[in-house]
């Protein structure tokens, strides 16, 4: 019972803390836009560590942080395993496949106006459909590793990436067309100096959604077969076995994975479009 | 109407490419169906064809490429074997019947409408909160956008099973995931919409002294609108890929995904071809009918494009 009154006071603290910090002179700082969230989420963990403790909620159902971030310790190896296997096989190659597929193909597509008109509307309704569900299909024909895992990857971003470029490539006016024309620029030249710089927002955009979508499509493939290795794998066999805290673990490589990967792509992205006035902040 | 024209070339281009890809996927076992029907195969027995390229083997064979489109257990069923199932099982089956295609439709429309209703109230709500709350939005949103990079869909299996292990079956731990799933890119729109008045529109409220519930209420809800409606597309198909994965690991017996699950353990390829593209429609309408309302609602409020 202590640690639950324990809990609220720790949560009334943590609340009056950001309260003074976020209505207090400095908010506006860099520093405190920072610790607010940080301080946010730690006392989340503090308080599920001790109310978890405190109501004696089984442990075998919730575990506690520090029992998850026990087992991280325990098996990083395992972990590491998983990840080379899940993300760097699966989701990573996919990606690039499918990236560099779509973009090609948006290209091809952008030629011809008509083939755009039809393309576009049946890429953004597919982009809208459930795709993870040709994973069976995919593990059926590609069997157990990677390579199916990145097949389905490779569908999942295909589409976004797709619509986005298309979008992107029309980005540019009557004007700026014009002038090249004037400047008696080739197709070719056009498209590498005027048209392709204007269209890397939309692209990065498109990249962006991907990554998340990657990380789905890697992982939930695991669910309809996989050799004994990988994050999908682990995540249903341990829940199977009810040894939860593998589980959060394995979640918690997937949540650093994910953000990580998107942080990249982003930072790619502010190299590429730095001209962009939403990069120039 | 000449866009329409082009999205049926396309469509056709599509389904053109789908039948030629069934010869080459479904040839190997076509031919050795042939051969123990007692069909003369080029060349004689499975093992000398195992290696072979499958462009020789349909050169060599070609009496055998109308029967790649007929198989009944294809690698790759044809487009009618799939569109010949999805009629027999949604049309021609009685709807209580475990065989039809619309029961286990609605086993996850259900559970997708139930969880897309709780996590878009309460995106809403977490919203409102955080546009009135400096604290709130400190505190909250930063994770909320980091949520949108990571694979939450990973909790799925645990959800299910720690649900179940207290007790709760049924649509609830579905809807439950199906309500995450849609949470966090309703808040993150919903924000950015009630945010989208101008200071210019928000100070002419302040000169006609409106209260905050007033401002709420005239301006910044009705403002939000259409970035409500690109979120919600976005969360109710999040929600049904929930719902369909939320079926995946405890065996469920009913649902798409339990149909999908079925058939990529029993080889049943027509089967999980019908569930895909029950699916697919499934969330074509439901996206189609968000962006019915919202037409239909912007126009109402003037504010359609």
């Amino acid at each position: 019972m202590m640690l639950v009154v324990f809990a609220f006071v720790l949560w009334v603290f943590g609340w009056w803390l950001n309260v003074r910090l976020a209505n207090g002179p400095v908010a506006d700082t860099k520093v405190v836009q920072l610790a607010v969230p940080v301080i946010f989420g730690v006392t989340v963990l503090l308080v599920w560590e001790l109310l978890v403790r405190g109501l004696q909620v089984p442990l075998v159902i919730l575990p506690t942080p520090s029992m998850i971030a026990a087992r991280f310790a325990v098996s990083t190896s395992i972990l590491w395993a998983d990840f080379l296997q899940t993300f760097i096989k699966g989701a990573l190659s996919g990606y690039v496949i499918g990236g560099v597929a779509a973009f090609l193909m948006a290209i091809a597509v952008d030629r011809s106006d008509f083939l755009r008109r039809g393309l576009l509307p049946v890429g953004n309704f597919v982009a809208a459909l459930p795709i993870v569900g040709t994973a069976p299909i995919l593990v059926m024909w590609f069997g157990f590793d990677w390579h199916s895992k990145a097949a389905v990857v490779v569908v999942m971003v295909f589409f976004p990436v797709l619509v986005n470029t298309v979008a992107g490539l029309r980005e540019t006016s009557t004007m700026q067309r014009d002038l090249m024309e004037t400047y008696a620029a080739s197709y070719w030249q056009g498209l590498f100096k005027l048209r392709l710089p204007a269209a890397m927002p939309f692209v990065f955009n498109g990249l962006k959604i991907a990554t998340t979508l990657a990380l789905v499509g890697a992982i939930v493939a695991e669910f309809f077969g996989s050799p004994t290795v990988g994050m999908g794998f682990r995540i249903s066999t341990s829940v199977g076995q009810l040894a939860l805290d593998m589980v959060w673990a394995e979640i918690v490589v997937a949540a650093l994975a994910g953000s990580v990967f998107y942080g990249v792509v982003a930072l790619i992205e502010r190299a590429v479009t730095f001209w962009h006035p939403s990069q120039r902040g | 109407m000449r866009s329409l024209s082009a999205v049926l070339t396309v469509v056709a281009v599509i389904v053109s490419f789908w039948y030629a890809a069934c010869i080459p996927m479904n040839i190997k076992g076509v031919l050795t169906e042939a051969e123990r029907a007692g069909a003369v195969v080029v060349p004689e027995g499975a093992r000398e064809r195992r290696d072979l390229g499958t462009f020789g083997l349909v050169m060599g064979n070609q009496f055998a490429i109308p029967a790649t489109w007929a198989q009944e257990r294809p690698r790759l069923p044809a487009p009618h074997q799939v569109v010949v199932e999805l009629w027999q099982t949604t049309v021609m089956k009685k709807i209580t019947s475990k065989r039809s295609l619309v029961h286990h439709a609605w086993v996850t429309l259900s559970a997708t409408l139930l969880g897309f209703a709780i996590g878009t109230g309460l995106g809403v709500l977490l919203a409102v909160g955080i546009v009135h709350s400096k604290v709130m939005d400190m505190s909250v949103m930063p994770w909320a956008i980091v949520s949108q990079t990571i694979p939450i869909i990973a909790l799925a299996p645990m959800i299910i099973v720690v649900l179940y292990s207290i007790g709760v079956q049924g649509i609830i731990p579905k809807a439950v995931i199906s309500a995450y799933l849609s949470f966090f890119p309703v808040v993150v729109g919903m924000v950015k919409g009630l945010r989208s008045p101008d200071a210019m529109q928000l100070d002419l409220l302040r000169t006609y002294h409106a209260s905050r519930a007033q401002g709420f209420w005239k301006l910044r809800l009705p403002a939000s609108m259409p970035y409500l409606f690109a979120s919600l597309k976005i969360g109710i198909a999040a929600s049904l890929v929930g719902a369909i994965v939320g079926e995946l690991p405890t065996g469920a017996v009913a649902g798409l995904g339990a149909r999908l699950l079925a058939g990529s353990y029993y080889g049943q390829t027509v089967q999980i071809w019908s569930a895909l593209f029950a699916a697919a429609i499934l969330a074509g309408c439901l996206v189609g009918v968000l962006g019915l309302i919202e037409r239909v609602m912007l126009k109402r409020m003037g504010m359609a494009r």
